[in-house]
Order: structure tokens, then C-alpha cells, then sequence
């Protein structure tokens, strides 16, 4: 082979010679060949066996989270305002399914659905961005979450499993103050990359409370390793580490207050605030009606939404903080305060002759009432007293004390944001209008009319500080109230004359006679407002409702040594004595003796047509019937309210025998004990 | 050989024998593992088809060198027939296929046409007269030859197969004396032209599989997937490995194909480094014994024939165990005696059979010149 020779001669023995060398250097190519491959074997296997471990480790364990179980939310007494329910649940993750109509279909089949579920969920798998879990159904009992079960075969993407659901034992009655929580949206995956946000079930405050004390009710999620396939299947579990509990939030809140007051607005449009007149703490706020917060843990309905949406008495708003209303006359015994500071005597007497003059113009009062003291001024809410001495002081002196009662100001307070509204004074006027404060501006403002707007939570601080003497800052996380405020700028004697026309208003000859307590020696005292409505809203069919005037009480009791303060407004509900008063005397009553209030409230559900969540389910069937679905099963109350929350567990003695743990009114027994069961939290 | 073995039991190839029947034995307990610790449907399957070609192997072991010879070209035109068939079979039934379905029976023509082209090649160029090959007349048959069984596997289409056959032929003609310039210009020009034939000649999935060999990384839950999870099961499998039947990357179908192509990957998983050591160093002892018997033989053909059939294994072994490494692209080639699979076993033991009966041929005939 050697090419140095011109011209080879090639023999049979040149080619075995040929052939010997060249054998030899393919079987030395061969075993260099098998030389690399054992180095690189050894590479792999032993220089990389750390790294190689890792991935087959990950590859074969799976991870996932056991979504934590929400701190409970308890009131003042420590019961359960919101807590968590064992349940089954089914979740799907869109991603994963293969043909979401025909998966959907089946789940439908196996869980009943309602048809306009199944129309939400369609919506919803379409909408996804893939990772985010959407849920199906909870609260299945067994059988139905072992038929999915068994059939996750041909359910890609279908996720059954044991949790907790949060639930809210009254419901409508803290749905606002609460709020609700839901499946974290995209929006808030994309801002916090915690992978718990899209394990199936987990869920995060939406609003209210439940937003935002977020991170100490969610907890620290358990997690459960399991040993899977590459095709997902679990082989078996590995070892599970425990949830931790979120941290509880307990407010001031009085459960069964909240729940009591919540239901007494009855069919009405309205907010009632409770006040404790010794730290400031809030133990009611309710807006109703309300949206149930249960209904809302699995996710909003289309319809659902729509009907809440679409309800003229705005369930959606949380009317205690973020509605603004005309105070109206509530708004008097303040002004008596700013008018004692201006030197207006309160014995001074001023003659009403059903109105006022004010240049052209003639002012109306409700009544001729004669001459009128500054106390009976309060009583009979005689506007051309407070017009006069308004006229005289003018409205710059009476709008700092406003401020000063808590009216125009933003509490800090946890939970839905305030609306602050307005108190007018001149320099506000012309930095918003560029106008001039006029005489009749005067006029309006110290009626509670014209540009004042106020929040129910702000009358209520109003009338909490009026009756206690001191800057009250109200408070609702329990054991953290604010320091009580510094005391009013006002004598003991100036006070008296103010608390004393308010005593007279439901005590003496005054507007609220009616709503009168006879509780022992205990009695109340407070004062009417009616606010006009003074931009018509349209709104078709009821129109005659909504022209109505807004009807306003704020209170106190016991009259002698203020422990209690409230506000209640009454959205189109006419007469501040007529809707509101009865309402809070009725809150009032249920404070010192909830037997008798309950009496009372459970009359008048019976004409209402039952509790709120009762109503509401009635509703919404109506609402579905009529959007051209098959109505919906009534829901059925088959769960057992924790002890202590509803406004119930005040009512009857203790040794009395619940009736097979049903909480619903119908079967609760009138409580015709008059037994005294320390009313007061 | 003393008296209590028998003879015909004594003097046969035990030095290799013993080495292949513990690579068969390990390879049925890596398929008892991958079948999650079954004899079914693998483990028993293979040491049964083992004990077949064993009895195929030892009934070629007697064939003559004469017969052999003349065999060669209606052995060689019978496969192409074959393989012709096949893709007849697939244009009619409309999508390729590399099978044919004789009753019970399925063959893989092109995997017969290994071992015959290696057979067909060394008689070609035993009965070439010696001053004729530095010839144009040592190549072009020979290329004639080696392209259509090529050409008619790339159709299938199965590159690893097609390069199996092309390898074993060009290696022949190594051996076979032909000027050592024309390997040299064949690989420049091969390395102009392998740029041009993947871009070109290569199908898309083929392309891909290149590419991927190139950068697994990239794409690991796609083409990717194959080389990540082999390595991760080698890689962690350690020196000692995870235990028998412990091997999680193909208990739990991670590893793709971890009975055929990737059984390399499962058995190192759970055996280790060691496992793959011992697995190598026995092929290593085969090839060699191969290499030793074609060396021994007293004339061309036996020596081609004999080194053309370890040549084939040893493709078989290479290109497997590179691709399951990371070395080589994914190109489904099984790993002689451990994969799962009759038509490389049939081949395997083929090529065995004819090192045996080479080795006969060489106890049986004294050495004397070589022969033409």
C-alpha cells in the first residue's frame, strides 16, 4: 500500500498484508470507540450523577400545594363571621382539558348543573388564560365527587379533591362588610407569582375585609408529594405536610347585632352603623339588601351578576361607607352645639310662623311651630329656628363643628374605602364653584340639605361623639381601638341642651315619638332627618320610589349614660319617623332585650316573605326563570350555623331544645321567654 | 480437551458463548424490570427468541464454505426482492412501512440485508482477482451493490438501517485492499456533501432529530425529550445504579422506548455505571472474539466474511449506545441482545452464526496458503 513505489505490484499476498494492518487499526477504532464510551458513560453517571439525580427526582415527584385554610373572621364574642367548610369540590384547569364542551357536558351530567352554570363555565374556560383553575361545583356531597372520580380517565383536566370553602354563616348580613373571596384572576397571578394562586381551590380576598387583611387570613399552604408518571397519573403519595391556618381577625363587630340589623331593613334600600359609645368600636354595619357572600365563593354567575346589576336598590354598593345622602335633620343637634359656641343662647326664642323670609325668597317649615326654645327646636325640627340663627352665625361657623363631629372626614378603617362626601363652608364653595357663599346656601346647609352629603358611618361617629363628649374614632379590629379622642370643645351645660332636645324628640312631643324603647328604665334618644331627593333619577317603572325622600335617625342609648350610637338611612323610605326610626328602635330594643326584638322581626319577615337568604334565592330563581332557564332547585338550608352569629342566638334561653338544628326562622320557636339573657356584648 | 466434556461440547466458542448468554440473561432481567417486574410481555419473549436464533445459529454453523459462497448472490438478490416488495406493499397500501407480514411471521427485510450485504461484498471481492483491485472494477460493482439496498431502505424511510448497510459495505471495502486515497477523497467529499444532504436530502423529522442530537436542550418536551431522558437516566443512576427493578425513569414512562432503543438507559439506571461497564467489556470480548476467528481464517473470503459480521454488530452497538449517551442523533438503532425486538435479534444472531461457522471452517480445514 505503500505509495513511494511508481507502480505496486498488488498479489494475494500484499492484500492479506493490507488486509492484517487495516484490520488491526479498525478493531484499535473499535475499542477506542468502546474506550469513549465508557468515559462518557462515567461522565454522565458519575461526574453528573448529582444533576441527572435532581431531574429524575423532579421528573418523578410532584409537588402540590394543599391551599391553606383561611383564618376565620370572628366578632366580638369570637363567633364565626366567616369561617371554612370541609366540602368536596371539583375544579378544571382549562389547559389541560381536550375538549372542554363535550368534558363540561359530562360534569354537568354527573353533578346536575343548572343550564346557566354550564353556560358560565363554557364562558369562563374560554376566557382563561390556561393556568388559572376555574371552578366547577363545591359542597358536593360523596357520591357525587366519587362519580367524578372514578371517571377522571376521560376528564383531562378535571380536578377533584377535599378542601375547605369559606363560608359565612349570616351570609347577606356581613356581605359587605366581609366581602367575599374568589379564584385569584390572571391580573393578580401576573403581580404575584405565587404558584398557590393557581392551585385548584385556593382562594383570595375579593374585596371588603377579606382583601384586605389578605396575607393574615391566608396561611401557609401544606403540600403533598406524590410520585407520578409522565403522563400524570399518581402512582402514590409520599409524605404531606400539614396547611397552617391563617391568622383569625377579630372585630368589634357584634355578631347577631349585624345579623339582627341586616334583616330588619326588611325590603328597604339602607345602611344601619352601631357604634359603642365607650371605645368607638363599630358593632354593626350593614348595607343591605346585600349580595351573599356565599354565593360569590365559587366564582360570580353571569346571572347572577346581572341581577345584582341590575337592581334598583343597588346590592352591589356598600351604602354604609360609600353611600352619600342629604343628612337632613340629623344634622340639628350639631348645629345647636356650633350655634351655643357662636353666643346663641339656647333659651333664646324664635317664632316660627311655617317659614322663613330670606329676602324674596320664602323658606317653608314642616309645621307653624310657634316660639321655639333651642331645645324644642330639636324636638319638633323646627327649620326657621335653625334658618334664623343660621342666617345670624352664618354657615363658617357651623361647618368646622360638622368636621368636627366626623362629618366630611375619612376614618381609618379596614375594608371597603370610604367616601368621605361634603361640608360645605365658603372657601369650599368658591375653590369648587368659583362662587360666592350665598345666605340661602346658609339656609340649606344647616337643614342637612343643599351641598351637604354625608356617609351612614359618619352619622353614626357623629352622633357617638355627640353622646359621649369625646372625639370618638371608631374602630372594627377588637382590641385595637383608637384612644378615646379628646373631649368636645364644648361645656357640660352646652351639651346638655343638645342631648336634651334629643331626648325629647323620642321621648317628649317630638318627631319620633313612636319609636320609643320601654326596656326597664332605658331610653333612647336621637333625631329624625328627611332628606330631599333633589335630583330626580329616572328610572322608569320605578320612579315613584326613587323620587321618594331618603329617611334618616341617629341615636343613642340609654339616653341617661350613652353606651350605644347609631345611624340608619333609609334609602326613598319617606319620613325619618316613619322608616328609619322604627328600624333603629327595633336594633336598640334587640341590644337590651332581643327576645322582644325578635319577636318583632320575626313577624315581620313572615310578611316579607321569609329571611333575606330566602328571599334572595327566590329572587334570583325568578331572575333565572325568566332569562329562559329551567328554574334552579330552591336551596336548601340543610347546614348547621355555628352557635352564637345569627341574630337568633340571642333569642331563645339557653336550655331551650333547638329544633333539629335548622336556624331557619320558620323553625325556631317564638321566643316568648321574656328571660333577660345579657343583651349587652 | 479431557474426556468427561464431550467434544462436540468442548470445542465450542465458549469464551464467547459465555459472555452472550450473560449479556442475553442481563438483558431479559432489564426487560423483567421495564415491564414494572413482569416476564411478560418482554423478558420471556426475548430469551425465547434467543433460544430460536441459538438453534437457527448452530444449523448455519454447519453449512460448508462452498455452499456459503454460492449462496451469496441469490441470498442478496432474494432480500432485495424483499425490500422491493415492501415498498410496493407501502405505495398500495398507502404509507410507508418496513415490514412484511408473512402469516404469524413479521420481517424486517432490511435488517436481513445487514448480514448479506457483508456476504455478498466478501464474495465479491474473494473471487476478485488481485491485480484488479486498485481497479475502477473493485468499486463500481461493489457501489452498484451497496446503493440499492440503500436506496430502497432510505425510501422506507429509515436512515439508521440505510447507514448500517452502507457502513458494513464501505468497511468491507477497507478491508478488501482498495486504495486507501479513495477512503480519503470519499470522506472530503462526503464532508462537502453532508451539509448538502441534510438540508436537502434529509425529511423534516429527520432534520430534527439531527438538530435536537445537537442542542436536546432546547426543546425538551419535544424532540429533545428522547436524549434528556435518557441522560437522566444514566446520569442518576450512579455508579451502582438504583437497585433492580428501582428505576423510576422507566417505571414511570419517562424514558421513551425503554425496551428497544433506550434499554441501555434502563439498565443503567438501575445496574449504574457498573452495569454499563460490564455490558460494554462483554460486547468488547465478542467483538474481539469475532475480530480473532476472522483473522485465524486461512483465506479472503472467510476473513471478510468473518470481520464484515463483527463490523455489523459493532455498528449496531456503537451507533445505540452513542445515541442513548448524547452522542448521536436519535436514529432507532437496538442494542444487540438487550433490546426488545426480533429483527435485530434474528441479525445479531446471524452475524454470530457466521463468526461460528467461520470458526469451524477454521478448526475443521489446516491451515495452508491463502487461497484465492
Amino acid at each position: 500500500m505503500s505509495r513511494n513505489r511508481p507502480r505496486p505490484l498488488v498479489s494475494a499476498a500484499t492484500l492479506k498484508n493490507a488486509y492484517d494492518r487495516r484490520s488491526f487499526l479498525i478493531s484499535a477504532g473499535g475499542a477506542s470507540v468502546g474506550t469513549l464510551l465508557a468515559a462518557r458513560m462515567a461522565f454522565i453517571a458519575i461526574v453528573e450523577n448529582e444533576k441527572y439525580k435532581v431531574e429524575a427526582e423532579s421528573n418523578r415527584v410532584n409537588l402540590s400545594l394543599i391551599p391553606p385554610r383561611r383564618g376565620w373572621i370572628l366578632d366580638r364574642n369570637g363567633s364565626p363571621l366567616a369561617s371554612n367548610r370541609a366540602d368536596f369540590r371539583v375544579d378544571i384547569i382549562p389547559e389541560r382539558m381536550q375538549d372542554p364542551a363535550a368534558e363540561i357536558g359530562a360534569l354537568a351530567k354527573l353533578l346536575a348543573l343548572e343550564p346557566d352554570k354550564v353556560g358560565d363555565l363554557l364562558d369562563k374556560v374560554e376566557k382563561s388564560r390556561g393556568y388559572a383553575p376555574v371552578e366547577v361545583a363545591n359542597g358536593l356531597n360523596y357520591d357525587q365527587f366519587a362519580a367524578v372520580s372514578v371517571r377522571l380517565p376521560d376528564l383531562p383536566g378535571v380536578v377533584p379533591q377535599r378542601g375547605f370553602s369559606r363560608y359565612y354563616p349570616t351570609g347577606p348580613s356581613v356581605g359587605h362588610l366581609i366581602g367575599y373571596v374568589g379564584p385569584a384572576s390572571a391580573e393578580e397571578y401576573e403581580k404575584d407569582h405565587d404558584p398557590l394562586l393557581i392551585t385548584p381551590g385556593f382562594k383570595v380576598g375579593k374585596d371588603g375585609l377579606e382583601k384586605d387583611f389578605e396575607q393574615q387570613l391566608r396561611g401557609v399552604p401544606g403540600a403533598r408529594r406524590v410520585e407520578v408518571t409522565a403522563q400524570g397519573r399518581i402512582v402514590r403519595e409520599l409524605e404531606t405536610r400539614d396547611d397552617v391556618q391563617g391568622q383569625p381577625i377579630k372585630l368589634t363587630i357584634d355578631g347577631p347585632l349585624q345579623d339582627f340589623a341586616a334583616r330588619r331593613t326588611g325590603l328597604q334600600s339602607g345602611a344601619v352603623v352601631v357604634i359603642d359609645c365607650h371605645t368607638g368600636g363599630v358593632l354593626a354595619m350593614t348595607s343591605m339588601p346585600a349580595f351573599d357572600p356565599n354565593s360569590f365563593v365559587g366564582g360570580i354567575g353571569r346571572l347572577r351578576w346581572k341581577m345584582l346589576n341590575e337592581n334598583d336598590h343597588i346590592p352591589l354598593l356598600n351604602k354604609s361607607v360609600r353611600g352619600l345622602y342629604p343628612p337632613g335633620s340629623t344634622v340639628k343637634p350639631l348645629a345647636t352645639l356650633a350655634l351655643q359656641q357662636a353666643g346663641v343662647a339656647p333659651d333664646e326664642h324664635v317664632f316660627c310662623p311655617g317659614g322663613y323670609r330670606l329676602g324674596n325668597r320664602f323658606f317653608r317649615c314642616d309645621a307653624v311651630h310657634g316660639s321655639v326654645d333651642m331645645p324644642t327646636a330639636i324636638e319638633k325640627s323646627c327649620n326657621t329656628y335653625f334658618w334664623t340663627m343660621a342666617h345670624r352665625v352664618g354657615y363658617d361657623a357651623i361647618a368646622p363643628i360638622a368636621k368636627l363631629m366626623g362629618l366630611g372626614h375619612e376614618f381609618e378603617l379596614p375594608g371597603t374605602p370610604q367616601r368621605y362626601g361634603t361640608v360645605p363652608d365658603s372657601a369650599w364653595k368658591m375653590r369648587r364653584y368659583d362662587q360666592q357663599w350665598t345666605d340661602a346656601d346658609s339656609l340649606n346647609a344647616v337643614i342637612g340639605q343643599g351641598y351637604v352629603l354625608v356617609s351612614p358611618l359618619q352619622l353614626a361617629v357623629m352622633v357617638s361623639r355627640i353622646a359621649s363628649g369625646h372625639a370618638l374614632r371608631p374602630s372594627l379590629l377588637f382590641g385595637h381601638s383608637k384612644p378615646i379622642g379628646a373631649d368636645l370643645p364644648f361645656t357640660a351645660e352646652q351639651l346638655a341642651v343638645t342631648r336634651s332636645g334629643m331626648y325629647r324628640v323620642v321621648n317628649g312631643a317630638g318627631t319620633a315619638r313612636g319609636a320609643r324603647i320601654q326596656i326597664g328604665d332605658i331610653e333612647m334618644a336621637g333625631k329624625t332627618g328627611t332628606a330631599q331627593v333633589r335630583k330626580l333619577v329616572n328610572r322608569g317603572h320605578v320612579a315613584d320610589w326613587a323620587s321618594r325622600d331618603h329617611s334618616l335617625f341617629v341615636c343613642y342609648a340609654p339616653a341617661a349614660a350613652p353606651r350605644y350610637a347609631m345611624a340608619v338611612v333609609i334609602e326613598h323610605g319617606g319620613f325619618g319617623a316613619s322608616a328609619a326610626a322604627p328600624i333603629a328602635k327595633d336594633v336598640m330594643t334587640y341590644l337590651f332585650d332581643p327576645p322582644t326584638a325578635l319577636d318583632t322581626l320575626h313577624r315581620l319577615e313572615k310578611e316579607w316573605g321569609g329571611t333575606p337568604p330566602q328571599r334572595m334565592a327566590r329572587q334570583y330563581a325568578d331572575y333565572v326563570g325568566e332569562a329562559g332557564f329551567e328554574a334552579p332547585p330552591p336551596a336548601t338550608l340543610d347546614i348547621q350555623r355555628p352557635s352564637g352569629i345569627d341574630a337568633e342566638s340571642r333569642g331563645a334561653a339557653p336550655e331551650m331544645p333547638e329544633p333539629v338544628g335548622r336556624a331557619s326562622p320558620a323553625a325556631q320557636a317564638p321566643a316568648a321567654s321574656p328571660t333577660p339573657t345579657g343583651g349587652t356584648p | 480437551m479431557n474426556s468427561i466434556i464431550p467434544n462436540a461440547v468442548g470445542r465450542q466458542p465458549w469464551g464467547m458463548l459465555l459472555p452472550l448468554f450473560v449479556l442475553v440473561g442481563f438483558g431479559a432481567m432489564v426487560l423483567y424490570s421495564a415491564a414494572g417486574g413482569h416476564w411478560q410481555p418482554y423478558a420471556s419473549s426475548h430469551l425465547l427468541r434467543f433460544a430460536i436464533f441459538l438453534g437457527v445459529a448452530s444449523i448455519m454453523v454447519r453449512f460448508n464454505r462452498d455452499f456459503v459462497m454460492f449462496m451469496a448472490y441469490p441470498a442478496y438478490a432474494g432480500v432485495l426482492l424483499l425490500l422491493v416488495a415492501v415498498e410496493a406493499m407501502g405505495a398500495i397500501g398507502g404509507g410507508s412501512q418496513r415490514w412484511l407480514s408473512l402469516g404469524p411471521l413479521v420481517l424486517q427485510p432490511s435488517e436481513l440485508m445487514k448480514p448479506v450485504i457483508v456476504l455478498v461484498l466478501a464474495k465479491f471481492y474473494a473471487n476478485l482477482p488481485a491485480g484488479m483491485t486498485r481497479d475502477w472494477r473493485a468499486l463500481l460493482p461493489v457501489g452498484g451493490l451497496i446503493g440499492a439496498p440503500m436506496a430502497l431502505v432510505m425510501l422506507q424511510p429509515d436512515l439508521g438501517t440505510a447507514l448500517a448497510i452502507g457502513f458494513g459495505g464501505v468497511v468491507l471495502m477497507f478491508l478488501a485492499g482498495l486504495p486507501l486515497r479513495w477512503f480519503l477523497g470519499a470522506g472530503a467529499a462526503g464532508a462537502v456533501i453532508a451539509p448538502l444532504a441534510f438540508f436537502f436530502g434529509l425529511k423534516a423529522y429527520q432534520q430534527r432529530r439531527v438538530t435536537t442530537f445537537l442542542d436536546p436542550e432546547a426543546d425538551p418536551l419535544g424532540s429533545g425529550y428522547h436524549i434528556m431522558q435518557s441522560k437522566i437516566a444514566i446520569g442518576s443512576g450512579g455508579f451502582w445504579g438504583k437497585g433492580f427493578n428501582e428505576g423510576s425513569q422507566s417505571h414511570l414512562n419517562y424514558l421513551p422506548e425503554a425496551h428497544t432503543d433506550f434499554v441501555f438507559a434502563t439498565m443503567s439506571e438501575e445496574w449504574g455505571f457498573f452495569g454499563g461497564l460490564v455490558v460494554i467489556v462483554i460486547f468488547g470480548i465478542i467483538l474481539r472474539w469475532g475480530m480473532n476467528v476472522a483473522r485465524a481464517s486461512n483465506d479472503r473470503f472467510s476473513k471478510l466474511l468473518a470481520a464484515g459480521m463483527v463490523t455489523t454488530m459493532f455498528f449496531y452497538v456503537a451507533i445505540n449506545l452513542m445515541m442513548v449517551m448524547g452522542l448521536a442523533p436519535v436514529v432507532g438503532i437496538p442494542l444487540p441482545f438487550m433490546s426488545h425486538g426480533g429483527s435485530s435479534m434474528m441479525t445479531n444472531m446471524i452475524c454470530i452464526g457466521t463468526l461460528m461457522m467461520v470458526n469451524r471452517w477454521n478448526r475443521e480445514q489446516p491451515r495452508y496458503g491463502i487461497s484465492g
